[in-house]
């Protein structure tokens, strides 16, 4: 994996998605333009209900944008396609799979022998840390495992790139922080281009190499933080010292974005800014 | 081994007899031997074959390595009728005969007026009782047949059609109000013009039974897809399905729990409906033997005939049940 050629680089230009019938239509992304760095783990950040969920269907192809353009490797995004793979907020594990089967989905409907591809991806299972849970049932395993039978599900296809929507969301702490020193060894092993979404900061600063950070809606890419921790990472980065500036440096560009969003008049923004006036006097 | 699927073959060669038994006209000692003679033999090859081909084989294979062997048969029996749900089932049963017994001699109001359970056992054995006669047991057959072939048929059409109309919302739109000013109309309503327009009468009672299970099969049906979480679609369009893939392993087993819904209550209603259609259009069958012994005064026997009805209900819907549990083992685990 790590030999293969580096690819996945995502250009979003000039991208927005209306909703809704022209008397009363719902801008939720307008005029975004960005890149998601190829062999990178891209996190964009915004506050929850900015349209982030939109961007990751988009660059998905499961809509299409109103206006602009979104390409992969230079290729026009049209539909969805399995060079890009998206692990939901939600599991969107089949529940009448058990999760080898949801694991070798990918690879039989696309005509890989059944026999090999159970192989293959009990084999990538046990990588996951799901030994012996080949035939359990989605609902018999833990949240955390769900989620992790749903990297192995995604894994197996190689993809460019994975777009994770918010895919710890509803874990609990404990296993979320697991999770995510989980994902960073993965990553780091194979280098894949990574977009995760979160509205959480902390894990944000964790995990990136590059932090967007998104306005509150209409959408838009307003700043754009490297994120130069050392890697590998594990959590004793988080009391770095150079952790504390960067994630200074982020409260402060949401703070403002909230702050300009909110003298539009905008109840989100008005929440924004309160939660993250409190969040920065914490830190 | 690809191509021909066993279980497959067996469905089509049960639907195939039903479909025969519907059309030409069976009184009721024929369509035993039907069943008796020309189903039973290739249905039970056909059932062996199925279960020693090497699909089931590496399943039970898997099985047995996660969860350990198989207890023998008879163990599993006694834990599977000995255990506290069918206690507790048989205790309230035996209530309610305790009070049907003792309805009488106390002058329960209303319900004194039904005959003791002690006066239908006794005149269900009696020397001229319904369990001497073969036309009862005959009935039994006859009227399993009947619902049977009108219920396999509203499944055949109801679940196709469901499944069409909530995948496409353009064939839905041209023929779901045509379905929606039908289906208000009683299977009991559409009993004269199936007389008149069916060719033999048994034929005509199946058609009613159709009507019963089959606008409750297609609602539930329609309403499964409509429930189907939109992510997974997604995600499996993602991994690289085509448009089969995505309606045999994803739309189908996700509709599979509102289908069996439907079908339970489906099988319910052909119940109402059998014994309305055979006092009717019949000449035979548990319904009619019912209706035959109200019009000679024999209450007892009136009771013996709903008892029946209600037992053959009750083991219908066990059997759906548990053909449903075993095609959804993803649902036996909460």
């Amino acid at each position: 994996m790590s030999a293969a050629k580096l690819e996945g680089r995502v250009e979003c230009r000039h991208v927005a998605k209306t909703f809704g019938e022209e008397w009363a239509r719902q801008i939720v992304v307008q005029d975004a333009s960005f890149v998601i760095e190829e062999g990178e783990l891209n996190v964009l950040i915004g506050p929850s209900g900015c349209g982030k969920s939109t961007l990751i269907s988009l660059i998905a192809g499961y809509e299409e944008p109103t206006a602009g353009e979104i390409t992969i490797d230079g290729v026009r995004v049209q539909g969805p396609g399995r060079d890009r793979l998206v692990v939901f907020q939600e599991t969107a594990l089949f529940p009448w799979m058990t999760s080898v089967e949801n694991v070798m989905f990918g690879p039989t409907v696309r005509g890989t022998n059944p026999r090999e591809a159970r192989r293959e991806a009990a084999a990538l299972l046990e990588k996951v840390g799901l030994k012996g849970f080949e035939d359990k049932y989605p609902s018999q395993l833990s949240g955390g495992m769900q989620r992790r039978c749903e990297l192995a599900r995604a894994l197996i296809n190689q993809p460019k790139i994975m777009l994770m929507d918010e895919p710890f969301r509803g874990l609990d702490a404990m296993t979320r922080e697991l999770m995510q020193e989980y994902l960073l060894r993965l990553f780091e092993e194979s280098r894949h281009t990574i977009l995760f979404v979160t509205s959480e900061l902390e894990e944000a600063i964790f995990l990136a190499d590059r932090l967007l950070i998104l306005s509150a809606k209409p959408t838009s890419v307003k700043h754009i933080l490297d994120i130069d921790l050392p890697r590998p990472r594990d959590f004793h980065i988080l009391t770095s010292p150079r952790y504390a500036e960067l994630k200074q440096e982020a409260l402060e560009a949401l703070y403002q974005e909230a702050v300009k969003a909110f003298s539009k008049g905008s109840k989100a923004a008005y929440d924004l800014v309160e939660a993250f006036g409190k969040r920065s006097s914490v830190s | 081994m690809g191509g021909v699927k066993p279980r497959w073959v067996l469905i089509a060669w049960t639907i195939a007899c039903a479909t025969a038994v519907a059309i030409v006209d069976t009184p009721g000692t024929a369509a035993v031997k039907f069943w008796g003679t020309i189903w039973i033999g290739p249905a039970l090859a056909l059932l062996v074959w199925w279960r020693s081909s090497a699909e089931v084989r590496e399943a039970r294979a898997r099985r047995v390595g996660s969860v350990g062997r198989r207890p023998p048969l008879g163990r599993r029996l006694r834990k599977s009728l000995l255990n506290v749900h069918t206690l507790r089932g048989a205790l309230g049963i035996a209530a309610v005969l305790v009070v049907w017994q003792i309805a009488q001699p106390l002058g329960f109001p209303i319900i004194k007026r039904i005959p003791p359970l002690s006066e239908v056992v006794t005149r269900f054995f009696a020397d001229n009782g319904l369990f001497w006669r073969p036309k009862y047991w005959n009935g039994w057959v006859v009227s399993l047949v009947r619902i049977f072939s009108g219920f396999v048929l509203a499944l055949i059409v109801g679940v196709p059609q469901g499944l069409a109309w909530g995948i496409s919302r353009r064939f839905k739109a041209i023929s779901f109000p045509v379905f929606e000013i039908f289906r208000p109309i009683p299977p009991l309503a559409f009993l004269p013009a199936a007389i008149y327009l069916m060719p033999t009468s048994e034929l005509s009672i199946i058609f009613v039974i159709f009507l019963g299970a089959y606008f409750t099969i297609v609602i539930n049906t329609i309403n499964g897809v409509y429930n189907l979480d939109k992510s997974l679609q997604r995600a499996a369009l993602s991994l690289g399905a085509r448009r089969s893939d995505i309606f045999w392993k994803i739309i189908f087993p996700g509709t599979l729990p509102s289908i069996i819904t439907g079908a339970t209550v489906g099988m319910g209603i052909t119940w109402m409906v059998l014994v309305a259609a055979e006092m009717i259009a019949g000449r035979s069958g548990i319904g009619f033997l019912t209706w035959e012994s109200y019009t000679g005064g024999d209450i007892p026997q009136v009771v013996v005939g709903m008892v029946s009805m209600g037992i053959g209900g009750a083991i219908c819907s066990a059997i759906i049940w548990r053909l449903g549990g075993n095609l959804m083992p993803w649902r036996k685990l909460f």
